[in-house]
């Protein structure tokens, strides 16, 4: 038969408990974990935007027309996929970021995205941002620059936004 | 050979611990309990902490600022319970995943257990990340940061998730309610998970023994008021968390994520769990069959429905028109053939005569019958004075075959009789039974069972007529083998001296059974 508990078993047992029970609650926010190099910030471009379809755009013709409810009837007809994006970020003339963004989505239907980290030194930086979102466009669509004096731990962010002419930086 | 060392270093380890605390109370025995009632004292103060907090961008942080220091002696000591006490469930869990691996009970038809273990490893993980987020200091910043750049790596997003955490005017306090949302649904799912994983043996215990309970909760509030669970600063989106405390228990993967690439993360994952759930067949083990009933034998008694540690006899009604009202059916898929219930049957006698020996319920490999015959034949190394024959359980010190020694699955499947057989025939002058550590049972009941059936608490019974000092029960863990010889020598010097059982009747050779179980003496 397993013996009894004592009251020997109860004090033994009661500072193990407490040892364990303190080093998990130790555990719980020590050693602390260094994230980012100290000196250093993030940036992080990151966006959501679809190519640009309009150049698989075409005009109905009479006999579509002819086939289409009148309700749902329209001009022209688009691909449904995005053509894909491309992003470029150059740092203090260097370029560290060059992608083509494919559309997403299992059938490329949905806009492309991106979000990507980069960490860099603190102290001032110029940032040139482009892209070019559709395929017919020889260079880039858009292309912004700005300059920011990072601090660190500072996260310093780009955006896209069409609306907005292009690159926003903050 | 790796799962051996291990075993063997638990042993090793629970035997210290055994010190301290004593068996009954060793937490490494009950460390599946210990996180049900974990499991218990971080949802109800998770319940507790819900009444206080605030959902919001800036709610959020300032309500749990709130409970943790102008309210800190009830809601902040609830608080650091809530923090430690899953602390203490996923150390809890890891050391039974790796404790019941070492001792190799995930393989055979005990798969379930094992399988449906895994999902509750990841939902107490998520759980707990998911919790840490709600906090909205720096670490909860952090979290959110790291968690959605893994989450954007797998191509269901249309949007990258990780933007919501880009600048301070990206966030929306309407996250914050999804995350309490998730917060509560996966634990909730964690509980259905924990239920199921239980589902297949009997009375599973989900309360540890009292006292250590106690222990439990005196020490978590302790170090609720000496070490208060604390906040980290507000989050800034902003700015980044360059130096954070982590939670090493449950975000000790977050500086392996942010140091490896999603792609990889996302495969070690899927590899440990498909290589976690996968286990029980790596190699698989080649099980003796299940307990076979037979109904000529069986009155439907319902014995080794009590005591079958696996769920795996059922009563059901009687089939065959014999004047009981019962009878008992075993599930194949459940039956680990510990033989638990051929030593419950109370036909489970080697005395019996009649054609063959058959009982109630057998196993087909081991049945009673070739049981008798290895008595018979580890007897036959006895010599000498004080001769002791040992059954042993192989999960346990003396797990080894031996001279004198017959080695069972589980030492409860020696129904008493047996005792009773070998000392009334002169076998042996003594028997020891040598089954696994104190602590804790391989097959769970086999050392409570065996203990009141020979204390004559629970049927079937030990018969008067054994002498109670020539029966040597010994619960030694694996690491112990030699203190098991030690004893068993010392209880074979006892029974030198002690005047010989006046009560042998020896089996001739002409009623000696032979293998095909033929007639026995009777009583």
């Amino acid at each position: 038969m397993t013996r009894p508990a004592r009251y020997r078993d109860m004090v033994a047992g009661g500072i193990v408990t407490l040892a364990v029970t303190a080093g998990a609650a130790w555990l719980s926010a020590k050693p602390e974990w260094q994230s980012l190099e100290p000196g250093m910030a993030l940036v992080r471009i990151s966006f959501t935007h679809g190519g640009d379809r309009s150049g698989s755009c075409r005009p109905l013709t009479a006999e579509e027309l002819a086939t289409l409810p009148r309700n749902m009837q329209r001009k022209e007809i688009c691909d449904t996929h995005y053509p894909p994006v491309t992003v470029e970020l150059d740092v203090d003339g260097q370029t560290v970021l060059a992608r083509e963004l494919p559309p997403s989505g299992f059938n490329g239907t949905g806009p492309s995205r991106l979000y990507q980290r980069i960490e860099l030194p603190a102290g001032s930086h110029d940032f040139v941002a482009r892209l070019r979102d559709n395929p017919q466009t020889a260079g880039f669509d858009y292309e912004n620059r700005a300059q920011a004096d990072l601090v660190p731990g500072q996260s310093y962010v780009i955006e896209f936004k069409p609306a907005q002419g292009g690159f926003t930086f903050r | 050979m790796l799962r051996r060392l291990f075993n063997r270093g638990f042993d090793r380890v629970e035997r210290l611990l055994d010190g301290a605390f004593g068996p009954a109370w060793n937490p490494l025995a009950h460390l599946g309990s210990l996180g049900w009632l974990l499991f218990w004292v971080v949802a109800g103060t998770g319940l507790y902490l819900f009444i206080f907090f605030d959902t919001g961008v800036h709610a959020a942080y300032e309500s749990v600022q709130w409970l943790s220091e102008d309210h800190w002696y009830h809601a902040g000591v609830a608080r650091s319970f809530h923090r430690y006490a899953s602390d203490l469930m996923v150390l809890v869990m890891l050391i039974h995943i790796l404790r019941e691996w070492a001792m190799d009970r995930l393989r055979g038809r005990r798969w379930f257990s094992w399988v449906t273990g895994v999902p509750v490893l990841w939902f107490v993980y998520i759980s707990g990340i998911t919790g840490y987020w709600l906090v909205w200091d720096t670490l909860a910043q952090y979290v959110a940061t790291v968690s959605t750049e893994l989450l954007d790596a797998l191509p269901f997003f249309s949007e990258p998730i990780a933007r919501n955490f880009l600048s301070p005017e990206t966030l929306n306090s309407r996250f914050f309610t999804l995350m309490v949302f998730l917060h509560i649904a996966i634990p909730l799912m964690l509980l259905l998970m924990m239920w199921i994983h239980i589902q297949r043996i009997t009375d599973a215990r989900t309360n540890p023994p009292r006292g250590l309970g106690i222990m439990t909760l005196l020490a978590l509030l302790a170090v609720a008021l000496v070490m208060p669970a604390v906040s980290q600063g507000p989050a800034d989106l902003a700015t980044v968390p360059q130096r954070v405390g982590v939670d090493w228990f449950i975000l000790s993967l977050y500086p392996v994520i942010e140091s490896v690439p999603p792609g990889v993360i996302w495969t070690g994952a899927l590899v440990i769990t498909f290589l976690m759930i996968g286990l029980p067949w790596l190699p698989p083990r080649r099980e003796a069959p299940a307990a076979v009933v037979t109904l000529d034998h069986c009155n439907g008694c319902a014995r080794c429905v009590a005591d079958c540690p696996y769920a795996a006899i059922t009563l059901v009604a009687r089939s065959d028109g014999a004047p009981f009202t019962h009878e008992v059916v075993v599930n194949e898929d459940r039956c680990v053939s510990c033989g638990i219930c051929m030593g419950s049957c109370p036909s489970s006698t080697p005395f019996r005569r009649s054609e063959e020996l058959t009982t109630g319920i057998d196993l087909p490999s081991r049945p009673l019958s070739q049981l008798r015959l290895e008595v018979i034949e580890a007897a036959r190394s006895l010599t000498g004075e004080g001769r002791v024959l040992t059954l042993a359980c192989q999960h346990g010190s003396a797990g080894a075959e031996g001279p004198g020694r017959v080695v069972l699955p589980c030492v409860a499947m020696a129904p008493p009789s047996l005792i009773d057989y070998i000392i009334s025939r002169g076998l042996a002058d003594g028997v020891a039974i040598a089954g696994c550590s104190e602590r804790e049972c391989f097959n769970r009941y086999g050392q409570e069972w065996t203990e009141q059936r020979f204390a004559r608490q629970r049927d079937p019974y030990l018969r008067e007529r054994v002498p109670r000092e020539r029966l040597l029960l010994l619960w030694h863990g694996t690491s112990e083998a030699r203190r098991t010889l030690r004893e068993i020598a010392s209880f074979g010097a006892r029974l030198a001296a002690m005047p010989a059982y006046g009560k042998v009747r020896p089996i001739t050779e002409t009623r000696a059974p032979d293998r095909a179980g033929a007639p026995e003496a009777g009583t």
